[in-house]
């Protein structure tokens, strides 16, 4: 199968500051994929890279096999929804429906009502009236009845109130189990995604820090507490992500494809939000890398 | 949604990951009999959607309850339930049931209040589970 989005060494440079560095993805279609990192650590840089709103200062980038925006054929089959959930706030929802119709050769128009419908909007209301919920779930709406093979979100829910939150989900998660179409979107949360994404990629200091399925990530990764000692002397086979200590005992996040067999280690699982932050702690700890275009060795 | 037999819950604070909390109110509802043979559980998309999870958590759940001969699924129709749980003690439960109700009266006529009730049930269960394993240990 075509990975959604395939990456090598992608970069984008802005004057001389990197915005996004040395990233390479390969992420298999079927996903609903959370794009997490904290403010400014290049999810955005990397969506409109993926859009082909912006050409990239290195590497490559494909999109569904194609050249991202490259033609009527390639724009059709990425729908993309930009922060903030833009509408024509002069126009009702009825008229953006129209307004989908024509400009999306493979526009569902029964798709298209039946959510209007279930969302209860009356047609005849100025997008400029609608609540920031509505707002949200009536773009989810045009993005979804292009029927796209790849859905891009940036930051859907980041001005969501925790109820509006749910309901965008819900109203994404029907679309996914409806129309099978993948979804690549971004958060600075990760609590915001835990149900939503089956596929995670951390991104902090504009490089991927880490990207796999969850379900991988959290059979691969372990707490491990004990005596303390230096991470250096454990064996090669495991990779430190962060470690803390006290003046006898240490606890380690811990990368390992098979169990830590060592009777010293009192071994436990971690959660994706746990795992999460401590590869954007471990970014935020070796600044020294910032802006140089080395490859990491966290990478997938 | 007609005729649904069952609602599923999460819990996001129990460290339980969802497709396992999907499995185990299955496994629970069949245990408990409100689950029967020819029913139907919630359609994924339905579940997807009400949770706001990933379908392919909920399809991972049906596919494991699938391997465990606890259900069956028909394409373009939805996921039936095919095997049980009670191991055919289902009838036992209502003797068992007020056998239990007149030995909660008794605990509260003796002064136990809900929490000594608890404990006294938990440890009780605690140490004849490991007499039931103790022996098994020894006899094999």
């Amino acid at each position: 199968m075509t990975a959604v989005i395939q990456t090598e060494e992608l970069g984008k440079r802005y004057r001389t500051r990197w915005a996004l560095a040395g990233c390479t993805l390969s992420i298999p279609a079927g996903h609903v994929v959370g794009l997490v990192g904290p403010n400014g650590a290049g999810k955005t840089t990397l969506i409109n890279l993926a859009t082909g709103m912006l050409a990239p200062s290195a590497g490559t980038i494909e999109v569904l096999g194609g050249r991202p925006a490259a033609g009527p054929a390639q724009l059709a089959r990425v729908g993309y929804l930009a922060q903030d959930a833009p509408l024509y706030a002069g126009l009702s929802v009825a008229d953006h429906l129209r307004l989908g119709a024509h400009l999306n050769p493979g526009w569902d128009a029964e798709l298209a009502r039946s959510r209007v419908d279930r969302l209860d909007l009356d047609p005849r209301q100025k997008a400029g009236t609608l609540s920031g919920g509505q707002r949200a779930q009536l773009a989810l709406t045009l993005a979804v009845a292009k029927r796209p093979e790849l859905l891009i979100l940036d930051e859907p829910v980041a001005s969501l109130d925790p109820l509006a939150r749910r309901e965008f989900l819900q109203g994404l998660m029907e679309a996914v189990a409806e129309q099978e179409v993948s979804v690549v979107l971004s958060s600075h949360l990760i609590s915001d995604l835990e149900r939503a994404c089956d596929y995670v990629v951390v991104l902090a200091d504009s490089r991927v820090r880490v990207a796999g399925p969850v379900d991988d990530l959290l059979a691969t990764h372990h707490l491990l507490s004990g005596p303390r000692r230096d991470p250096a002397s454990l064996p090669g086979a495991l990779q430190v992500i962060s470690a803390s200590h006290t003046d006898v005992q240490s606890t380690l996040l811990v990368r390992s494809s098979g169990p830590v067999l060592d009777p010293a280690w009192a071994m436990s699982g971690v959660g994706l939000e746990d795992l999460v932050l401590a590869y954007m702690q471990q970014a935020a700890a070796r600044p020294a890398l910032r802006n140089s275009h080395r490859r990491l060795e966290v990478q997938k | 949604m007609e005729d649904l037999v069952i609602e599923f819950h999460l819990d996001g604070r129990s460290g339980v990951v969802p497709y396992l909390q999907l499995i185990h109110q299955v496994r629970h509802a069949l245990r408990l009999g409100l689950l029967h043979k020819g029913e139907q559980l919630p359609k994924v998309k339905d579940v997807a959607a009400g949770l706001a999870i990933n379908p392919n958590t909920v399809l991972k759940a049906y596919r494991e309850l699938e391997y465990e001969g606890l259900v069956a699924a028909r394409p373009g129709v939805g996921t039936f339930v095919t095997g049980t749980l009670d191991g055919g003690s289902l009838a036992a439960h209502g003797p068992l049931r007020r056998e239990l109700q007149r030995w909660l009266a008794r605990a509260r006529r003796a002064g136990l209040d809900d929490e000594s009730i608890e404990a006294l049930f938990a440890s009780t269960f605690r140490s004849a589970s490991e007499d039931v394993e103790g022996t098994g240990r020894w006899a094999g």
